[in-house]
């Protein structure tokens, strides 16, 4: 991809960012910022590839650290979030 | 010399990434509703297993025992700790959280600055008769300098949000001498730096620029106050997010781009709606110093004007009596716990005919959102919770206003007193309820803001002057 398609998506996926998060209720925008954690440990990607790669074992272990940075944001971050949005309730649930 | 090669990736590697990036918006447009958030929250799961997995696929793995370990031990202690965080607790996680994010954007950074050919970044040049230099390409010079710096500024702003949070630092601002003068030349040291970064790919650049990142992140969120958290934990949240992305242009990564871009903008708005619901300009709390100084000097001198005291028995009297109740929560009802305790008294009054509403003020505790999630915890329906716009008319037929652990949201003096530093902030209209249960531990301590709140001397005020929790659960017990 070139630089402008990149520029292109990142654009637009700021525009969706504004009016998605305009959208959400403030009752929810606690799970909003762990979700939004969450989502952002897509950086191990990048981990990923640098610990996968042979050749520089200094980059490898850096990117073995972050891998396992990201998987606690990306499993503690999703898991908190669904533990929280269990809990909210309408009033015609409970007894 | 042609230094430019172009990257072959497969069309379905691509396509993979971008369906990754829609799961994460649909992830996001779910916490329009409660409804919807849980199915939301499922599609955000699949958008990473999905990232994931094609990044795994489509790279040869030398070390693939060492990766699921990596895995294993990071996804566990994120595991244990959400399952055992206490809700209460949650604005120090999510700072904590945010810290991994930065570290990990700078450890990739890193890993990418030491082997850019693992990342298609980079073009080996093999000048006649002299060994061959591995030269990064000018453009993810700068998009790596980048990630890193603000994956740097994330990692010590967090741990700092952290530490303030957690208690383990005074939330009190600290105020170097000419902050802003070593600040603003630190943030112009580190662009002039990776500016320089394309000239010269030399460590000493790339590691000056993380190093200062990380000392401008520190020294950023130290002068600021323990009030101003809201502000400062969704400006954290969006710089994560910006790392994320300056990540995903130097990797090329439309899942990572996506992402960083709708993090980014959600930090960005959840910031503004923090500094529009306290009346002060985002400059303003970055600049820090709020609610360290003695801000109005009223407060001293308030202490001895008279003002009517309540006890428990009367609380819960003139409750069973009202029509209409509405609870105003703050983060003193989160410091104390008191939100079972207060569901309970609820309950009672429920069971004695009595209308429940709770009103939440956007900056009420110390992240967006957090009174409701602590609500939501004590089993409070969350259509019984109302946010200040929706409820703030209806006050005046209110018979009873139950302020707990809120205090300078619903302090009149912000529409009325123009010297106020609070004046302009939208607060709650708790005065104009026919009765105002005032719950505070006691009458000596001022609001964040340091400001001395004219409420507790009105004549429809009544202290009731004790712990929040100890206070509800008494009045539980009078209620019988």
């Amino acid at each position: 991809m070139d630089f402008i398609s990149i520029l292109s998506i990142f654009v637009l996926a700021c525009f969706v960012g504004y009016f998605v998060v305009w959208s959400v209720t403030p009752a929810l925008h606690t799970p909003l910022m762990s979700v939004t954690n969450a989502i952002s440990s897509v950086i191990v990607v990048g981990a990923l590839i640098a610990a996968a790669t042979g050749g520089s074992p200094s980059s490898k272990w850096l990117g073995l650290v972050a891998v396992a940075l990201a998987s606690v944001n990306i499993f503690g971050g999703f898991a908190v979030t669904q533990r929280m949005l269990a809990m909210y309730r309408k009033k015609d649930r409970q007894g | 010399m042609h230094t430019d090669t172009i990257v072959v990736v497969p069309a379905w590697v691509m396509l993979a990434y971008l369906i990754a990036g829609v799961c994460f918006i649909l992830a996001l447009r779910g916490l329009s509703s409660p409804e919807s958030s849980r199915r939301g929250n499922r599609l955000g799961m699949i958008g990473m297993a999905i990232a994931v997995a094609t990044t795994l696929a489509t790279h040869e793995i030398a070390s693939l025992p060492e990766i699921a370990g990596a895995m294993l031990i990071g996804g566990g202690i994120g595991l244990v700790t959400a399952r055992r965080i206490q809700m209460t607790a949650m604005p120090q996680l999510v700072a904590a959280f945010h810290s991994l994010v930065g570290m990990a954007a700078v450890l990739v950074g890193a890993a990418a600055y030491l082997n850019p050919e693992a990342f298609g970044i980079a073009v080996r040049i093999t000048p006649i008769a002299s060994p061959s230099i591995i030269s990064i390409f000018p453009q993810s010079r700068i998009e790596m300098g980048l990630g890193v710096a603000i994956g740097a500024i994330t990692f010590s702003g967090s741990v700092i949000a952290f530490l303030k949070l957690n208690g383990n630092m005074s939330g009190k601002p600290i105020l170097l001498p000419l902050r802003h003068v070593i600040n603003l030349g630190t943030l112009a040291a580190i662009l002039g730096l990776i500016a320089y970064f394309t000239q010269d790919q030399a460590p000493w650049v790339f590691f000056t620029v993380m190093g200062l990142s990380f000392a401008i992140g520190f020294l950023l969120i130290i002068p600021i106050g323990g009030a101003d958290m809201p502000v400062v934990i969704s400006m954290l949240n969006s710089y994560s997010g910006w790392a994320a992305a300056a990540m995903g242009f130097t990797l090329h990564n439309s899942a990572m781009i996506i992402t960083g871009a709708l993090v980014g903008s959600s930090g960005a708005i959840l910031s503004y709606i923090m500094c529009r619901a306290m009346n002060r300009s985002f400059i303003s709390v970055i600049a820090g110093g709020f609610g360290g100084d003695a801000v109005a000097g009223g407060a001293a001198t308030a202490i001895d004007r008279p003002y009517k005291r309540g006890s428990a028995e009367d609380a819960a009297f003139l409750m069973k009596q009202a029509d209409q109740v509405i609870i105003v929560p703050g983060y003193g009802m989160a410091v104390s716990q008191a939100q079972h305790a207060l569901k309970e008294m609820a309950d009672k009054l429920k069971a004695e005919g009595v209308r429940i509403k709770y009103a939440i003020h956007p900056v009420a505790g110390r992240m967006p959102g957090h009174m409701n999630v602590l609500l939501a915890e004590a089993n409070v329906p969350y259509d019984e919770v109302f946010e200040l716009e929706d409820i703030n008319n209806e006050f005046a037929q209110t018979d009873v206003a139950f302020v707990i652990g809120a205090n300078d949201v619903t302090n009149p003096a912000a529409k009325t007193d123009k010297s106020s530093p609070i004046y302009g902030m939208p607060v709650l209209d708790v005065e104009k309820a026919r009765t105002v249960l005032f719950v505070k531990r006691s009458m000596g301590g001022v609001g964040y803001a340091g400001v001395d709140n004219e409420l507790f001397y009105r004549d429809n005020t009544m202290m009731l002057l004790a712990d929040a929790k100890k206070m509800v659960e008494e009045i539980v017990k009078s209620l019988g």
